[in-house]
């Protein structure tokens, strides 16, 4: 570290860091917000799956309330999928792809803050339904003849915490595709590109075509059950098919937001720990930028039983089959990178070699729901659960773990135990395959989905048994890497540049953590995996594409945590409206408030500051 | 960035709202932003042809007999003037012409104001009828449309307002040259969806 900012830091009361942190714009600080942020949701949406497993354990369970068992699923689903699975892809997004590309920081650092807080606030206020009302309760996707029925106000809970939530993602993604667009440092051209930045490309192009169809979505739901509105309602004429087809035009999209991030993390695993060049590395790019493509044809497989007609469930079965091809695709070139490589089974290696077998299996179930006369049977069935689980934790979960690893030096400046690392690996991989594994066959053997208990005798007991003992391994493995991240951070024993020693990406080129600008010098990119080639030519580092010049930087800032707080508390008087007095006033007050400290943003110029030349030499000479 | 570097129309650049890297961002950043926007009005006027003239048994209200295509024509007007008049007032920006430049953005805020009044009096009017928001899933269906479009002029009119008086002392730089051009493509693109309602809701309502 430097002289210069270790002083500055020293100085440093609680309240200082405190609102650090609050006003930071620094890309890699967001990130680590994200993840703290999508850590905590983590967690949470762990223990509700833990409870829904404990009431699934035996048969004539009551261990918790049939109430409370629809509020704990659905709250599960949308925690895991919007505020932890999410965020936490998000996290590494931040902190990593600006110094894949080579830039000081991402195109928007005060847009990028306020989607971090809109995500916070949003998640916290959805939460808050469990203490001030009743949580939602009619599962992560909220079909409309349930919702609209629903009493109390926990859906309006959903609508309001994921309209804030959905916000500030699809702010997060106009960030990632301006930054990648124009940022990128000399010679960094598209197909130099690493594939992480890549992924993060495209799954921020979904985010840009898939949340407003959201947005509307849950607007109209919000209309229907507490401005009057009749979208859903089909006595006044509405559909309620209608939300379903929102709804999965959005949601289809959102697997592959979160997958191809996933997919991008392990592309580079593979190659920095197989010590090779990805394995076709243009038909990754193509593969990935098809996916994202056919993502967006195919949503009506989740609605085969509707009753569409077979001529538009043809179509969508042939559409779905077609994503197993470039799928297939990025799984080949996967296995010809490790082939002949000279591997080094790091907790991040085994996370991706697990992963390969995993996700196989998910896709391969995937395919076989897409074949419509055959999802007739399958449909609201475990074998939907067990589906998803095997794409979404074996893809999309077991990504984030090795991310955690891969990244956690160049992110903190300390390397995780590759002990305690290895061992969370072992219980959460077999804890996962026990959890998920038989529920293909508790779905063939007619078990239905979201149910809240079941008779006995119907041979269900067992794989029930067994699935609840492999949660809690999973659960085990979650505990040892939080204690690992502990121990680590209590040890902090500080590594280098390039810990792994077989870095390959322009991240690994600068110090861990990176100074606050990134690069002293803007960069030169020389070909793909650019620090590889710099390696080889003996150079320890990046070359320059400019001299020492002054750095621009942002200044941070308050305002969008305010703004945030703005229509968290409008949120509240929104929902209260019809039964307080309080409520049309609270609602104002809050969107007045967040418009009055956007105004500020807007009529105060913010220009930003300038490090400059001297401060930058001082700052790099008191690192070495 | 300097703010205080005076230029000339000679000196001024040929593409002042891409002329710095911040700039730059925010011009491709607002390009994608009404990417995502025509997702957004996509949804509502997929939803709004499902719905239209759905309603509940006895409820008498259809498009044929609703809508009046004079008031539309008049408001129709108005917005693709105020469209022209804001290409006007980006002419004179590139041509470092502050004031001419501040002139027409104001006549393009006032044809805005005209329609948005105009679009109060229909909303008025219907409601004066008994066609309500909660009437029938029709009449949601094409508040949410048409309303939403109302919010974007109505938020376009604050927009303007504020960046007309916020640099009137201080005149054109390349600070907000960008503001200036992102908020013609932003009513562009208002004066695009509007001529899709104009079509798709007035005329072919109308016409059956
Ligand atoms: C080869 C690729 C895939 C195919 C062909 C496929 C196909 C399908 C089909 C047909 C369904 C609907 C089944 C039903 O409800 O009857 C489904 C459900 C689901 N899939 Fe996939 N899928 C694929 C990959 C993925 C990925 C990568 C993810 C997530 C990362 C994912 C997440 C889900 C989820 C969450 C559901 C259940 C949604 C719900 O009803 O709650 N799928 N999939
Ligand atoms: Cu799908």
């Amino acid at each position: 570290m430097t002289t210069v900012s270790n002083s500055v830091e020293q100085k440093k009361g609680f309240g200082a860091m405190l609102w650090d942190w609050l006003t930071t714009v620094d890309h890699k600080k967001i990130g680590i917000l994200y993840l703290i942020g999508g850590g905590f949701f983590f967690v949470l949406g762990g223990i509700e799956a833990m409870l829904i497993r404990f009431q699934l354990l035996i048969p004539n369970n009551d261990f918790v309330s049939a109430g409370f068992f629809n509020e704990l699923i659905t709250m599960h689903g949308t925690t895991m999928i919007f505020l932890a699975a999410m965020p936490l892809l998000f996290g590494f997004m931040n902190a990593i792809v600006p110094l894949q590309i080579g830039a000081r920081d991402v195109a928007f650092p005060f847009i990028n803050s306020l989607g971090f807080w809109m995500f916070f606030f949003g998640g916290l206020f959805l939460n808050l339904s469990w203490f001030l009302d009743a949580a939602p309760d009619a599962g992560w996707t909220s079909y409309a003849s349930l919702s609209i029925a629903s009493a109390g106000h926990g859906i309006d809970f959903y609508a309001i915490g994921l309209q804030i939530a959905g916000a500030g993602t699809l702010m997060a993604g106009i960030n990632f595709l301006v930054t990648i667009i124009n940022m990128r440092a000399p010679g960094m051209t598209y197909m130099r590109m690493p594939l992480f930045t890549w992924t993060t490309f495209v799954a921020s192009a979904l985010i840009l075509f898939a949340f407003p169809p959201l947005t509307v979505g849950i607007f109209f739901l919000t209309f229907d059950r507490m401005f009057g509105a009749n979208f859903f309602d089909h006595t006044m004429g509405g559909n309620t098919i209608i939300w379903e087809h929102i709804f999965w035009i959005f949601g289809h999209p959102e697997v592959y937001i979160l997958i191809l991030p996933a997919f991008g993390i392990f592309s580079e695993v593979f190659s920095v720990f197989a010590r090779k060049r990805l394995f076709g590395y243009s038909a990754m790019v193509f593969a990935t930028v098809l996916i994202g493509f056919l993502g967006f044809m195919v949503w009506a497989h989740h609605m085969f039983t509707v009753g569409l007609g077979p001529t538009a469930n043809a179509i969508f079965a042939v559409a779905t089959m077609a994503i197993a091809v470039p799928t297939g695709v990025k799984i080949f070139n996967w296995l010809l990178t490790i082939w002949g490589g000279s591997i080094k089974i790091t907790t991040p290696m085994l996370y991706a070699l697990g992963f390969i077998p995993s996700f196989v299996m998910g896709g391969v179930t995937g395919v076989q729901q897409g074949a419509a006369p055959l999802d007739y049977q399958l449909h609201d069935s475990y074998f939907i659960v067990a589906h998803f689980h095997y794409v979404i934790v074996g893809g999309v979960v077991l990504a984030i773990l090795a991310a955690t690893h891969y990244w956690w030096p160049k992110m903190f400046g300390t390397m995780l135990s590759e002990k305690l690392g290895k061992i969370t690996f072992w219980f959460f991989f077999i804890g996962f395959h026990m959890t998920f594994f038989l529920q293909h066959f508790l779905g063939l053997m007619g078990m239905p989905r979201r149910v809240w208990t079941y008779m006995d005798g119907q041979g269900w007991n067992l794989f029930n048994l067994i699935s609840t003992i492999g949660a809690v391994l999973m659960a085990i493995g979650v505990i040892v890497l939080i204690i690992n991240v502990i121990i680590t951070t209590a040890k902090n024993e500080r590594v280098g540049n390039d810990p792994w020693e077989d870095g390959r990406t322009l991240e690994w080129a600068i110090p861990s953590p990176p100074p606050f600008y990134n690069f002293a010098q803007t960069p030169l990119v020389r070909g793909l995996d650019s620090y590889w080639i710099e390696k080889q030519e003996g150079h320890n580092g990046y070359t320059a594409a400019e001299p020492v010049t002054d750095i621009h930087m942002p200044n941070g800032s308050i305002i969008p945590f305010f703004m945030t707080l703005g229509l968290f508390i409008a949120g509240f008087g929104a929902m209260y409206r019809l039964e307080h007095d309080w409520g049309l006033p609270v609602l104002i007050f809050g969107l007045a408030f967040t418009f009055l400290t956007m105004g500020i943003r807007s009529i105060k110029d913010d220009l930003g500051y300038y490090v400059t030349k001297d401060q930058i030499r001082r700052m790099e000479r008191g690192r070495d | 960035m300097d703010l205080n570097t005076k230029f000339t129309p000679q000196s001024w650049p040929d593409h002042p709202e891409t002329a710095t890297m911040e700039a730059k961002n925010k011009f491709v950043g607002f390009w994608l932003f009404l990417g995502g926007e025509t997702v957004l009005f996509a949804t509502l006027f997929a939803t709004y042809l499902a719905l239209k003239n759905s309603v509940p048994d006895g409820n008498e209200f259809r498009t044929e007999t609703l809508f009046e295509l004079p008031l539309v024509f008049v408001m129709t007007m108005l917005l693709l003037t105020s469209s022209l008049t804001s290409v006007y007032a980006m002419y004179h920006m590139k041509n470092y012409n502050f004031k001419a430049m501040q002139l027409w953005l104001a006549i393009t805020g006032f044809l805005g104001l005209g329609f948005l009044a105009l679009e109060v009096y229909e909303f008025y009017h219907y409601i004066h009828l008994g066609f309500t928001y909660g009437n029938s899933a029709f009449s949601s269906a094409f508040y949410t449309l048409v309303g939403t479009h109302g919010l974007h002029v109505a938020i376009g009119l604050v927009w303007l307002t504020l960046l007309i008086l916020r640099n009137a002392k201080r005149g054109l730089n390349l600070y907000n040259a960008t503001k200036y051009y992102t908020f013609s493509l932003y009513w562009h693109f208002i004066d695009v969806v509007w001529v899709f309602i104009f079509t798709v809701v007035y005329l072919m309502g109308v016409v059956g």
